[in-house]
């Protein structure tokens, strides 16, 4: 009965991993970058939730359209300004400007904000779910069935629309897509703009189910789900899902069961375990070397 | 190949040039009282960042390699250095303990770089970024976790030996070595896997050696750094060598130009001073590190940042700074 | 060759523009002026821990004007000069000297241990008179010049322990703590060292760090099971806030109790979960009393419920203001600190965090007080 309550623990935890790193993979996946602002994002589209609604006492719908909104502006904007002029640099460059556009916005929120985290206003109302002696949150079904559902709508996008086909051709070879008259541009800002809404859709989901927002909020859920992005095969919108997960359990079985205070360390090894038997991840494609 | 040699002998003596002139400007001001204290204050600092960005740039820039767990090594070395300062901080004068720490130091974190380098270099581009970044959060944990180093509260008592003189030193032979390292044989040899890995492999380079090797040695300088670290203050805590930490030494090696050394010594001493210039600015301290960042990586980057330098008769800092500018441009057309 | 020419001229111009640059940013060495007292003080302003530091700001900053206006100490101005030292040894170091540079003549040390240490070191070797107000650890302490307004780690863990057997609070007691964190690790073990000795049996321990200090509901379980009736929190408000919500949620009626870092879970856990703090416990010297002037002072000028840092850094200011008062020094005097460190040991402060006085060794003696939260509002508990 314990192990199944941790177990659920793990898959609540994980659901809101799986969240996150579905928009990492999505944008790793299309313009091979690690858009380590991310999480912050996440932590963007939250405190849009907390203004409109605390502070602005706008109805729950607005809210949540509002903060889509803010974060696929903020997305695109972000991808225009400081990562579009890098295209063709390094893609270490496009990583360290990232993480001044990280550092950006957690300044900004830590400005307007201030240091102390703010009460996330509780924006559904469902009862737990309780099977025998077993229950698992109102929020993390809602989370779980939301990321699920997600994850396939994507995966429908990605291999079935035409601009998903002009996405898939832009992540395989950048050149050849423009002469086959892709926008190569238009393409990568649509990324960004699913990206960020996925990120606004996580921030909406990390809040309800934690309850507490702060300037620094997404920065370790942001690592974390990277870890699970790549725990699944970076780029495998499935394999975000999995990842994800498998994270969530991995981390709360590891605290029950082998130490609370090495849980993290007990993550991260095994993910290095796990990219060592199958270096590009769980579902990750393997890329032949090209001469 | 002997003009070439040539020209990277003329090239390390300007950098050496450089360091040694800004260490006398330093030093004429500091025994003039024109320094202020706090001035003094971020010299060792300084020098620290510059051997671990010096020492990242081995893996990152002549490797070609991503690692994201310079800070994990740089822990590793602090902790064994200071340890043994501090229990032989009563048998042995600071002359002989403070250079026989920064060995140790030094060694202890190689020796974690053959342990982590053997099974995680067999990664690469961004896994092998992750995966250091792993190891380096694992190290911070067992830290945390461990009796001997004090947990959460710090380890206390390490003589502070550190100074500026000192950590000038150990610049000089940090450059020394890596940069002697980086034209020998081996070290063209790592360039030639960086450039092209399967016509390398092709000519015989033995590749997981040479690797190892690199990556070991950037681990060396990361323990040393992180031994004059700990002698520089009088606690020593695991939270200051998180991925933040390793990501700051990123940012120093890639702003200075990734494969230079001369740039990787000047954007050092940048984004040391940078946050401690800015603390006029008090709240918009941190917002403003953040838009320089930002704008120093277009404007090193961007066509557009280009033009406006090259009108300005400069070229970007970080072509400025590296000598390899040219050569970097006709790989990237191969890919 | 020309290449390289403008390679230099642009490193030494870089060089020479960022040291520059620099020299300006602190050059502006004020020396004592006549009759400023400067304080200096840091602490995390940006970053994970910067809630604390800026409490500390706030209430060091209250307390100087209200002293200000009120007229100063002996014909002396106070001047507070408060720097972002991010927690980090290295940034803290720097924020001292850019505070001697602008010439502090009294330091608050920093507000984290780790900083406060590199901070303390450093006003050993000048010697000023140092009034810490929450840096925890014993050796934060240790220097003659060094006094503390808080309770240290090991005397709040060990005092819990007792208060908790002494009023039967609890028999078998769990506890949850931050393994990353000093404050948190320090009390725990003496908790649990106290424990052991006077037969107050622990449970179980359940640890977090802060790369996972959102989700508690695996550590809950474990309490759950662990058939305590009390969980020992030793830990800030923010994770207590987190681990209240959710054991709420998980449907966990355990007591829970507190020591001095709970202070301002009121505020930290907002309105809509004031039900998630019915009844827990808090043992602290200082808890924010809605009709406390110093609270009402705090709220009009910041807009928030001050919490411990806030007040022990109000209180460390009006130390200060004490011990000038006693000696009669002013700024000027050549042996000023001197002066001020002797007249710590004979004062006495009223202050918002209890009556204190201070031996040589630099620790407060006072007195804390267990309260209860009842309807989101603080009442005493007996």
């Amino acid at each position: 009965m314990d192990f199944l309550s941790n177990l659920i623990s793990g898959l609540s935890l994980g659901s809101i991993y799986a969240l996150i790193a579905l928009g990492y993979t999505m944008v790793y996946g299309i313009a091979k970058m690690l858009n380590f602002a991310h999480g912050d994002i996440i932590m963007v589209g939250a405190f849009t939730i907390i203004v409109s609604i605390s502070t602005c006492g706008l109805p729950v719908w607005v809210a949540l359209i509002l903060s889509v909104v803010m974060c696929t502006v903020l997305g695109v904007v972000t991808e225009r300004v400081a990562y579009k002029p890098l295209r063709k640099s390094e893609p270490l460059t496009v990583l360290i400007t990232a993480i001044g556009v990280s550092y950006l916005l957690q300044n900004l929120a830590l400005l307007i904000f201030g240091s102390s985290q703010k009460s996330f206003p509780s924006i559904f109302d469902i009862s737990s779910v309780h099977i025998g002696d077993l229950s698992m949150s109102g929020e993390s079904v809602v989370t779980l069935a939301v990321t699920i559902i997600i994850m396939i709508a994507l995966s429908l996008f990605i291999n079935k629309t035409r601009a998903g086909k002009a996405m898939r051709a832009v992540s395989e070879d950048k050149e050849a897509a423009e002469l086959m008259g892709i926008s190569v541009n238009k393409t990568i800002s649509l990324t960004f703009a699913i990206g960020s809404a996925l990120a606004a859709v996580a921030g909406v989901f990390y809040g309800a189910t934690y309850g507490f927002i702060g300037p620094y909020t997404g920065s370790m859920p942001g690592i974390k789900a990277f870890v699970a992005a790549v725990f699944g095969g970076i780029g495998s919108i499935p394999g975000a899902m999995i990842g994800g997960l498998l994270l969530g359990v991995l981390e709360s079985l590891s605290k029950a069961y082998i130490s609370t205070e090495l849980s993290d360390a007990i993550v991260f090894a095994s993910l290095i375990v796990v990219l060592l038997v199958k270096p590009t991840g769980l579902l990750g494609k393997v890329i032949k070397e090209k001469v | 190949m002997g003009l070439n040699e040539i020209k990277a002998k003329k090239n390390d003596l300007i950098t050496y040039g450089i360091v040694i002139i800004l260490f006398a400007i330093v030093a004429v001001m500091v025994a003039t009282g024109m320094a202020t204290r706090h001035m003094q204050s971020i010299l060792v600092p300084v020098c620290i960042n510059i051997i671990l960005a010096v020492s990242l740039n081995l893996v990152v820039g002549f490797l070609g390699e991503l690692s994201l767990g310079h800070a994990g090594f740089m822990s590793v070395g602090a902790y064994a250095g200071c340890l043994f300062a501090i229990y032989t901080a009563d048998i042995l004068p600071a002359a002989v303990r403070f250079p026989l720490a920064m060995i140790i130091g030094g060694v202890v974190a190689a020796v974690f770089g053959v342990l982590i380098g053997i099974p995680v270099l067999r990664l690469s581009g961004d896994y092998l970024a992750i995966v250091t970044l792993a190891a380096g959060e694992i190290i911070r944990s067992v830290i945390i976790n461990l009796g001997f180093t004090g947990g959460a509260a710090g380890l206390k008592g390490t003589p502070q030996d550190s100074n500026f003189i000192i950590g000038f030193v150990v610049v000089l032979i940090t450059m020394f070595v890596i940069m002697n390292f980086v034209n020998s044989k081996h070290g063209r040899a790592i360039k030639a896997m960086r450039d092209n890995k399967i016509a390398a492999e092709s000519c015989g380079v033995n590749l997981n050696s040479y690797k190892l090797l690199a990556f070991v040695m950037g681990a060396f300088f990361a323990g040393v750094a992180g031994v004059l670290y700990g002698h520089n203050y009088s606690i020593l805590t695991a939270d200051v060598f998180d991925y933040n930490r390793s990501i700051e030494i990123l940012v120093i090696v890639v702003l200075g130009g990734i494969g230079s050394i001369r740039g990787s010594i000047i954007s050092a001493i940048i984004i040391t001073i940078l946050p401690e210039a800015l603390r006029g600015f008090a709240d918009y301290r941190m917002l403003i590190y953040a838009i320089a960042l930002i704008v120093m990586m277009l404007l090193n980057s961007s066509e557009k940042g280009r033009e406006i330098l090259s009108k300005l008769n400069f070229r970007s800092l970080g072509s400025l700074l590296k000598n390899r500018g040219a050569k970097k441009e006709v790989q990237g057309n191969d890919e | 060759m020309k290449k390289n020419v403008f390679k230099k001229a642009f490193a030494v111009a870089m060089s020479v523009m960022m040291v520059g640059a620099f020299m300006t940013g602190c050059g502006s060495k004020s020396g004592s002026d006549e009759n400023v007292l400067v304080i200096g003080g840091s602490g995390p302003l940006t970053g994970d821990y910067s809630t604390y530091g800026i409490s500390v700001k706030q209430g060091a900053e209250l307390a100087v004007k209200e002293i200000n206006e009120a007229g100063g100490v002996n014909g002396t101005e106070f001047k507070l000069v408060f720097e972002d030292d991010m927690a980090d040894p290295t940034s803290a170091a720097s924020a001292y000297a850019t505070m001697a540079d602008n010439g502090m003549q009294v330091g608050l040390g920093a507000t984290t241990s780790g900083a406060c240490l590199t901070a303390v070191a450093e006003a050993e070797k000048d010697g000023i008179l140092v009034v810490t107000p929450s840096a925890s650890q014993v050796e934060c302490a240790a220097p003659e010049n060094v006094f503390r307004i808080c309770f240290t780690d090991p005397l709040q863990g060990a005092y819990a322990a007792q208060v908790i057997k002494e009023k039967n609070i609890g028999t078998k007691v769990a506890v949850i703590y931050d393994k990353s964190n000093d404050y948190s690790a320090g009390i725990q073990k003496a908790f649990v060292d106290k424990a052991a000795e006077i037969n107050l049996e622990v449970v179980t321990n359940q640890a977090f760090t802060n790369q996972s200090n959102t989700d508690f509901s695996v550590q809950l379980q474990a309490v759950k099971n662990s058939g305590a009736d009390l969980v020992f929190l030793p830990i800030y408000a923010q994770e207590a806030a987190y681990i209240l919500t959710q054991a709420q949620k998980l449907g966990i009626n355990i007591q829970f109790m507190g020591g001095d870092g709970l202070d301002g879970v009121i505020e930290k856990a907002g309105e809509a979960n004031v039900s998630a703090l019915e009844d827990v416990l808090l043992l602290t010297p200082f808890f924010a009393k809605d009709d406390s002037d110093f609270v009402k002072a705090y709220r009009d000028e910041y807009g928030t419920t001050p919490d411990q840092f806030a007040a022990d850094s109000y209180d460390a200011v009006y130390a200060i203001k004490a011990a000038m008062e006693k000696s009669g020094a002013v700024p000027t005097d050549s042996d000023f600190n001197e002066k001020m460190i002797a007249a710590m040991t004979e004062i006495e402060v009223e202050g918002v965090t209890g009556t204190m006085t201070w031996d040589k060794s630099g620790e407060p003696d006072k007195t804390a007080y267990i309260v209860q939260i009842k309807d989101g509002k603080y009442v005493e508990f007996n």
